[in-house]
């Protein structure tokens, strides 16, 4: 299905900041980008920079981290952890952030956003 | 259904009293079918205080630290109480008492707290204006007074509480002496060994010592104020003198209406502590039992417990009281237990002298050599805690008993009472009457450590020194209960943050990739990843936004600001001592108009500027940078502010320069990174306008020097700050803080505060004076370079953050679009901007404008 998809480009590649991220604006939503190295790998994430229990757009300030083997982003306002594959809160089963399809295509930086 | 109401007075508001008060109100609260309304008359013009640390009203503790409860307190009680109210007249059978102001009060029943005065021997001239006695904080206020007119000092009186008063001379400045009648000191606690040896001791600290010295006559003085003869011939001459000769229980009152009184005084009670009379109790030093007036507060508590019992029918009874004792008399220690002076029929004797050390114990067993009666330490008291339990208890001794006393030789290990070997019922903590039992209990109730057992029971938080038993009990019973005492900081680390401190330190690692690779798996999370920048900080104090830990610093630190709830940031800049110029005052009025921020003055005497977008904060920083400021830490876990009064430079009452202090102590230890923030006080004279008692170091100017203070907290859970140490010159006061600070840093938990650290600290505040004042683990030294590097290597990270393009970069809302993020709604309330409210957003979205659409500030009708 990636091959449909509308890939935009967001920023340069050195934008990003290891185990770290950063938010892009794209068609009025808030993208939180994260680029988090792996046993020596990079592997890049996206998901919504909203924070819906902190109610902030804020996702992209929080720490990385893992629990068990699922490598999620902590909320920087009250700390519930989002897992960067799924979106699913960990803390609350209820709460689930949107995912985005990003990619590294040369030195550019790119998100598919519907 | 209205309930049953029993009035209730109590006459006298000591220590006992006020316990009797908090016990009676405590049943009122468990059992509403009966209202207790309790009546408090008080001779006195302040309610209860503590008077066993009456002495540190000299070191610097006012009568309000020295308080046991306020007006507010009895108020909330619902305790009716009367100060200066002195009861004259009690009506036995129209059940009422009248006071001096002729008020009357009812009562169903009666309760006598009259305590004791002290004993003024019967000498020609001890009548005259300089001739004193130590009871009450108003006498406490005549020594001062006294004493600053005053060269030398003379306390009549070589027991428990005439070495405490001739300390407090000490303190106040005088040449000291004690005059005793008998051949020695504390002849009722310690032997003539021991006494000896206390004689020594305390002569060394430069208290003249005069023993079997009868005073006859006091008269004037040719060098000094007064002459006092004595019966031998001799004479000493003194400017004071202090009257500690003995206490006798305050019956008066009781003896006037026909109270029984014991033929020497004291109101005879029984077990209940019920008097002569139904319906009329006496409890503490005024009470006789048993023929045997106690003097300590323990067994006057017990009397209070017994005789709330008893009016609430409960069946606690007092039954005798265990007088053994244990104090450090200018920093001399000495212990007493039971049968002291050997005077059981059969009882023998071990005794261990080691002059050199200045040390003398003694055992006193039975003829069988099966049980032990009793004990006297001086000079060395470690042993006390197990010899106490071996006598309270009647635990068999082992076979060698003088090995309990003996100084542990070779491999032998030295032989200690493991707490196993306690029964259930073994007093812990005979302040607050907590058993083995009742800690057990406590486990049982869901406290899973030392802190909690503390709190829940009240064990070791009057006097403290069963505070190495506490920790021996709490562990034995954390080790049967199968509770691993799990230290893992998270799942990431298998250690304590003390652990991975070391590692760091020890093992040079430089980054927490590092770190993590070689000690942990995963990738880190919240808990792990800023305690290791902060170890990183501590060790390293390297730019807490180099590349290696940006990632691992929370937003806070990231950011270096406090995300507040709406994403924005506070800018805090430093404030040292809270002295800031007008022309800094215009400089941070300007850019929070320029960027219309919110600004408050807060508690720890800065200006906070709320609502900076996070693009925002690079400008402002770099204008108030321009202007002189720098960071004020508020993100981190370091040194916030240090608080300070005005001092003696404005001040008609400072007796030092507390601003000067405070600035020079906020700029040596700002930027050091802690387990948790770190907060100071100083303050310029004992009236404490600074709150240094609640911080985690507080200094007090004395007239010599600075009292320090240390591991206080306000918060959540207050905590008067420990006198550390007193009278130190600015060099010393520095060197002890280094001590005390790196030492936190390098032992504490990940965001343990310095109080709750000290509370944890095996051996307590005692073991830290050790560490930091006598050097006993020879790290001192060590401690003081590593914070000269912190202060050496110091940066403002906010300059070294404006001032590199790539830190500057992190600082963006988005890193494709200069636009802002439009979620940040505020609005305008007294003047200025607040985050608008959830309800204000909806509203905004229905009024067709959608949040998405609003500008900055708004106004809401």
């Amino acid at each position: 299905m990636s091959t449909e998809q509308n890939w935009t480009d967001i920023c340069h590649f050195n934008d990003l900041v290891d185990n770290s991220g950063v938010c892009a604006l794209v068609k009025e939503q808030q993208v939180a980008i994260f680029k988090v190295l792996e046993k020596g790998q990079a592997h890049f994430y996206a998901i919504s920079n909203w924070d819906p229990i902190g109610k902030a757009n804020v996702l992209y300030r929080g720490l990385i981290g893992s629990v068990a083997d699922k490598t999620v982003i902590i909320s920087p306002l009250y700390k519930q952890r989002y897992c960067l594959t799924s979106g699913e809160c960990l803390d609350d089963e209820a709460r689930k952030v949107s995912v985005y399809d990003v990619r590294v295509e040369g030195d550019k930086v790119q998100l598919a956003v519907a | 259904m209205s309930a049953n109401t029993v009035n209730i007075v109590v006459v006298g508001n000591g220590m006992v009293g006020h316990h009797f008060v908090e016990q009676i109100t405590n049943h009122g609260k468990t059992d509403p079918s009966i209202i207790y309304k309790v009546t408090v008359l008080s001779a006195e013009p302040r309610l209860a205080y503590d008077r066993v640390h009456l002495s540190e009203y000299f070191s610097g503790k006012t009568a309000d630290d020295l308080a046991l409860t306020t007006p507010a307190q009895y108020e909330a009680l619902g305790v009716d109480f009367h100060l200066d109210a002195a009861v004259v007249d009690i009506d036995k059978l129209g059940k009422f008492v009248k006071t001096k102001s002729g008020q009357v009060f009812a009562y169903d029943k009666l309760i006598m707290a009259t305590g004791s005065y002290p004993f003024v021997p019967p000498i020609e001239g001890n009548d005259q204006p300089h001739c004193l006695v130590y009871r009450t904080i108003e006498d406490l206020e005549d020594i001062s007074a006294s004493a600053k007119v005053s060269k030398t000092g003379v306390v009549v009186g070589g027991g428990l509480l005439g070495l405490e008063a001739a300390n407090a001379l000490r303190e106040a400045g005088l040449e000291t002496h004690v005059v005793e009648f008998a051949p020695q000191l504390m002849a009722v606690q310690v032997d003539t060994g021991g006494g000896r040896l206390l004689k020594d001791k305390i002569e060394a600290l430069g208290v003249q010592v005069h023993t079997q010295k009868a005073t006859q006559r006091i008269e004037a003085g040719q060098t000094s104020r007064y002459r006092m003869c004595f019966a031998d011939g001799d004479f000493l001459e003194t400017d004071m003198i202090l009257f500690s000769a003995g206490i006798r229980p305050q019956d008066t009152l009781a003896r006037q209406y026909e109270i029984k009184i014991g033929e020497r005084g004291g109101i005879v009670v029984d077990n209940h502590c019920l008097t002569s009379e139904p319906d009329i109790y006496a409890i503490g030093e005024c009470a006789l039992w048993n023929n045997f007036i106690f003097g300590l507060v323990a067994p006057g508590y017990t009397m209070a417990r017994a005789a709330a019992s008893h009016i609430t029918g409960g069946d606690v009874e007092f039954l005798g009281a265990d007088m053994s004792t244990k104090l450090k008399l200018m920093g001399v220690e000495v212990g007493s237990i039971g049968d002291a002076h050997a005077r059981i029929p059969g009882a023998q004797t071990y005794i261990y002298e080691n002059q050199p050390d200045g040390v003398y114990k003694k055992m006193v067993v039975n003829h069988e050599q099966s049980v032990l009666l009793g004990a006297v330490l001086v000079g060395d008291t470690g042993d006390y805690d197990t010899l106490l339990q071996y006598a309270l208890n009647g635990i068999d001794l082992p076979e060698h008993p003088e090995s309990l006393i003996l100084p542990a030789s070779g491999d032998a290990p030295a032989v200690g009472l493991g707490a196993d070997a306690l029964p259930e019922t073994a007093t812990i903590c005979s302040c607050h009457n907590v058993s083995k039992g009742d800690i057990i209990a406590a486990f049982d109730g869901g406290a899973c450590d030392l802190a909690s057992v503390k709190s829940c029971t009240k064990a070791s938080t009057g006097c403290g020194g069963c505070s190495a038993l506490l920790k021996t009990v709490v562990d034995s019973e954390l080790g049967k209960r199968g509770v691993e005492v799990k230290k893992d900081i998270c799942e990431h680390f298998a250690y304590s943050r003390q652990e991975l401190y070391h590692m760091v330190k020890v093992g040079k690692i430089q980054s927490f990739d590092e770190l993590i690779e070689k000690h942990g798996h995963g990738l880190g999370c919240e808990i792990c990843k800023p305690a290791v920048g902060s170890i990183m900080a501590s060790v390293w104090n390297d730019f807490v936004l180099e590349k290696p830990h940006v990632a691992l610093q929370d937003t806070n630190d990231t950011y270096l600001g406090n995300m507040q709830k709406n994403g924005t940031y506070s800018v805090v800049p430093r404030i040292a001592g809270g002295e800031i110029t007008p022309d800094k005052l215009i400089v941070l009025g300007q850019v929070a108009k320029k960027y219309n921020l919110y600004t408050k003055v807060t508690g720890g005497q800065r200006i906070d500027l709320f609502g900076a977008r996070v693009e925002q904060l690079p400008p402002i920083w770099e204008a108030l940078i321009a202007a002189g400021f720098e960071t004020g830490h508020a993100y981190a876990k370091s040194l916030r502010t240090v608080k300070s009064c005005v001092g003696n430079t404005w001040c008609r009452y400072g007796v030092q320069d507390s601003v000067g202090q405070a600035i020079d102590l906020e700029n040596r230890y700002k930027g050091l990174r802690a387990p948790h923030k770190i907060k100071f006080g100083v303050s310029g004279c004992t009236r404490e306008c600074a709150e240094a008692q609640s911080k985690d170091i507080g200094v007090i100017a004395t007239e010599n020097g600075w009292n320090l203070y240390v591991c206080g907290n306000g918060g959540m859970k207050p905590r008067h700050a420990d006198l550390f140490a007193t009278d130190l010159d600015d060099a010393t006061l520095v060197k002890y803080i280094d001590r005390v600070l790196m030492f936190y840093v390098a032992t504490a938990d990940r965001l343990q505060r310095t109080s709750v650290w000290l509370e944890n600290l095996e051996g307590g505040l005692g073991y830290l004076q050790d560490v930091v004042i006598n050097d006993s683990l020879g790290l001192g030294e060590e401690l003081e370079q590593q914070m000269q590097h912190i202060k050496d290597t110091y940066q403002c990270e906010w300059k070294t953050a404006i001032e590199d393009e790539s830190s500057r970069k992190r600082f963006r809302q988005f890193v494709n679009s200069e636009e802002s993020d439009k979620n940040v709604v505020f609005v305008q309330e007294r003047a200025q901007i607040r985050p608008a409210t959830e309800a204000e957003l909806e509203t905004l979205a229905k009024s067709g404008k959608g949040t998405e659409q609003i500008i900055d500030v708004v106004e809401l009708a």
